[in-house]
């Protein structure tokens, strides 16, 4: 199981982060059935110091995932919340702006650059928007979801792989966390996008205007 | 391995001058050279006992039965397997009907613990054979022939998915406490100065195409083993270079291996369609009377069926191209009967050994050993292969776990030398098996369609191959390739898009992925070769034999003549180009680890 792109970059700026001393640990937490696991070891091997897997094998929402971090933010109270713009499964683009609305925190997503100011508690963010470039800034704590050219993650090596195998990785469960996960949505219906056909070459304009006006039925 | 000081070996040396030299290309300021100090510097090293490159069903045999041996034996040796897939199974690929005699023998109570909850619960053996059918195919109709014995499944052999079975033993062998770790490719052997085997180098990761070092540039690692077995498949980069190293073929006197290309795909069939337990075997058409291969349509369960077609490597006309085969295999009304209303889930294509007994190298050289299809140990008439495999797997962990023992009870340090892995194998039942069989498939590539039939009638019914002779295989695959002048071109037609597709809709379907900022692992001795030989002698045969599109030639900008352009990102690390190259001029070496397709259920 591999980890979600936009989670990689977010882990690696974490990373990037404490190696610049602006943090002083790194945290990865995934939720779900025992698989996430793989991830996590992923993640540790990139670096973190420690791990936290949620364990459920329910299928978990947006907002139910929103609900589960916002409670362990409360527990661990971190500086910063790195969250992944959106997954590639779902791409839902929802988990990170409903984590800083449950917590009342700020948020800056699409972050294409993050600079953290520890002496004011701050952080400059760099969004991506359709019209260019947005640079905002917050108090910390804060909630930040990463864009595709915030940074490269780096590789995870062999030595590192095999250290990560002996750093820790705590298990909480959703009743733990006091946070209920039932579904709310259902899936109604899922449907391919059409067929693409062929195109048909021509040989005059007026069987072109015949066709828009028989079969495409647009004049 | 502690004492003998591993140090630069050639191929090191040359690969540190080449960093060198890199420093003063154009991408790095002059004043950067003092980092060729710093990049001199020693990678990181591994230890390990055991070091298994390719996590294929012989690989993971070998790992599994090591770990076995050191619980009985209360030892607690070291194992890591590399694989270059991004996972176990992503390069596996085989049609599969499986028979089950090595997985009795590294199991033996498998079949009755597959209960709830019990160990091999999830093993993936679901589908039994239930039928055998055997055709000849011509254009428009078939023709029921009767069963060959050496294909006679029903009842015994399982209908698999081996990158499902491979991903299985994979979990089982990491909960053995073997180090599984996909995503990292051999990228070199590495020797002592008594030339002896000492372990495998790890390709450096993060570097761009033009060859130099990404911001993500991550070098590899030194896994140093006191034996490393080599299981990379049929014409493994690393075994190659081994084979070519240390003279293995010649110091066993043994035939060129030869090859076939098999394309494969998994459909999910209408109900109607759906005959599980069904195998089913071609020859004949599309294939010419003078092109060995054959076809078949494994019905698994689910609704899914497993269809492809086996093209002898050995072809003579440049222009053929197996993947528009396996199209017009699909055309024909008894494959399109099976499919047509279905969808196509997965594609991918794979080289395999037909050379048998006749190509196998010699087997163990000093630290190491090749294992499985890497040495060859494929059964041709019964187009099985994950048997033998798995008990070559089985062999060389029952004897490395005896040789290190016996080192370490003796004190003995570094690389160990499997004497007895050889010699066991050729008393199994994998050789007796490879024996009877060896005489079949030369047949075809000296008397074409019916004359080899013929004669393999003969040596499976009636001498039941126990000839007094052995035919040998005359030729590599790339000498048999006539010029394109001397033979008629080949025409295909559209494809359809509903049985039959174009080659990019295919690779999308095989989940093949690289980092395309990488040099490109197809090496070319030559660089100009291609416009000098193979595309006015032979026509280019590289763009018509790659099933995955890599390589095409365009008409240069500047001149108009065509030029080879090398689409490296496509390939399926399928080794049909390092095979079938007339002039051998293409080297498949590995690209970045986890790169590749990503077969699920092939």
């Amino acid at each position: 199981m591999s980890m979600n792109p936009f989670c990689e970059i977010a882990v690696e700026e974490a990373l990037r982060l404490r190696e610049s001393k602006a943090v002083d640990e790194v945290v990865a937490v995934s939720l779900g059935p025992q698989q996430v696991q793989e991830t996590l070891r992923t993640a540790l091997a990139m670096g973190a110091d420690r791990a936290i897997h949620v364990s459920t094998e329910q299928q978990l929402e947006p907002l139910a995932v929103a609900k589960l971090l916002a409670a362990l933010a409360r527990r661990e109270q971190p500086l910063l919340c790195l969250l992944g713009k959106q997954a590639i499964d779902g791409d839902n683009n929802q988990t990170g702006q409903m984590l800083a609305g449950l917590l009342s925190w700020p948020q800056a997503t699409f972050a294409s650059k993050v600079e953290l100011d520890k002496a004011a508690s701050s952080a400059k963010v760099t969004r991506e928007v359709d019209g260019g470039l947005e640079t905002l800034s917050c108090q910390l704590p804060a909630v930040i979801t990463t864009d595709l050219r915030l940074n490269e993650p780096r590789y995870a090596t062999l030595p590192n792989i095999m250290k990560a195998k002996k750093k820790p990785i705590a298990k909480l469960t959703p009743q733990e966390l006091g946070v209920d996960v039932t579904q709310q949505l259902v899936t109604l219906q899922v449907e391919e996008p059409a067929q693409r056909k062929g195109g048909v070459v021509l040989g005059s304009v007026a069987e072109l205007v015949e066709k828009l006006h028989k079969e495409a039925k647009v004049i | 391995m502690f004492g003998l000081g591993l140090l630069a070996r050639a191929a090191r040396q040359h690969q540190l001058q080449c960093t060198v030299s890199r420093l003063f290309s154009s991408c790095r300021p002059l004043a950067a050279a003092t980092d060729a100090v710093q990049q001199a510097q020693p990678r990181e090293q591994l230890q390990y006992d055991l070091c298994i490159v390719g996590a294929g069903p012989a690989g993971l045999s070998a790992a599994i039965r090591f770990k076995q041996l050191c619980k009985e034996d209360n030892r607690d040796l070291s194992v890591c397997l590399i694989e270059k897939g991004s996972e176990v199974g992503a390069h596996i690929l085989s049609g599969n009907v499986f028979e089950p005699r090595a997985l009795d023998e590294l199991f033996p109570k498998w079949s009755e613990q597959q209960g709830e909850g019990q160990a091999f619960a999830d093993l993936p053996l679901r589908q039994k054979a239930t039928a055998d059918r055997f055709y000849m195919l011509t254009q428009g109709s078939s023709i029921r022939l009767p069963n060959p014995p050496q294909m006679k499944n029903r009842g015994k052999n399982y209908i698999i998915s081996l990158s499902e079975l491979t991903r299985w033993l994979a979990k089982h062998a990491e909960e053995q406490g073997v180090d599984v770790f996909p995503g990292f490719a051999g990228k070199e052997v590495l020797y002592d100065w008594h030339n002896a085997v000492v372990g495998v180098a790890t390709g450096d990761m993060g570097i761009a195409k033009d060859g130099c070092r990404k911001p993500s540039y991550t070098p590899g690692v030194d896994l140093m083993a006191r034996l490393t077995l080599f299981g990379e498949g049929a014409r493994g980069s690393l075994s190659q270079s081994l084979m070519q190293h240390y003279g293995l073929r010649e110091a066993a006197g043994a035939s060129p291996q030869t090859y076939a290309l098999g394309l494969k795909e998994v459909w999910e069939v209408p109900e109607e369609q759906h005959q599980p337990g069904l195998v089913l075997h071609t020859v004949g058409y599309p294939l010419d009377n003078s092109t060995y291969g054959g076809g078949w349509i494994y019905h698994m369960e689910g609704r899914r069926v497993s269809l492809g077609l086996v093209v002898g490597l050995d072809y003579a006309n440049p222009s053929l191209s197996p993947y528009q085969e396996f199209q017009a295999f699909k055309r024909h009304p008894l494959v399109a009967a099976t499919i047509v209303g279905g969808t196509c889930l997965q594609y991918g294509a794979r080289s395999l050994n037909e050379g048998g007994l006749q190509s196998i190298p010699k087997l163990a050289f000093p630290g190491g050993a090749l294992i499985g299809c890497s040495a060859g140990f494929l059964n041709t008439p019964k187009i099985k292969g994950t048997h033998t495999a798995m008990k070559s797997g089985i062999v060389a962990g029952e004897e490395a776990f005896r040789a290190l023992g016996l080192a370490d009870d003796a004190g003995k340090k570094g690389p160990i030398t499997l004497r007895n892995y050889a010699d066991r194998m050729e008393v199994s039942w994998v050789y007796q098996e490879l024996e009877r069989a060896r005489n079949i498939r030369p047949g075809f590539s000296k008397w074409g369609l019916w004359g080899g039939m013929a004669n393999a009638a003969l040596s499976t019914y009636l001498l039941r191959g126990r000839e007094p002779w052995t035919l040998k295989h005359r030729h590599a695959d790339h000498e048999a390739t006539k010029l394109a002048r001397d033979c008629p071109p080949k025409d295909y037609p559209k494809p359809d898009g509903v049985t039959t597709f174009d080659i990019p809709t295919s690779l999308y379907r095989s989940g093949t992925n690289h980092n395309h900022d990488q040099p490109p692992h197809l090496v070319l001795a030559d660089p100009g070769l291609p416009e000098v030989v193979n595309h006015p002698q032979y026509g280019g045969p590289e763009a018509k034999y790659c099933p995955a599109g890599v390589y095409e030639y365009a008409a240069d900008e500047a001149s108009g003549r065509p030029r080879l352009v090398i689409n490296a990102q496509n390939c399926l690390h399928c080794k049909a180009c390092s095979i079938k190259d007339p002039r051998q001029n293409i080297t498949w070496t590995v690209p970045e680890g986890g790169g590749g397709p990503n077969y699920t259920i092939m």
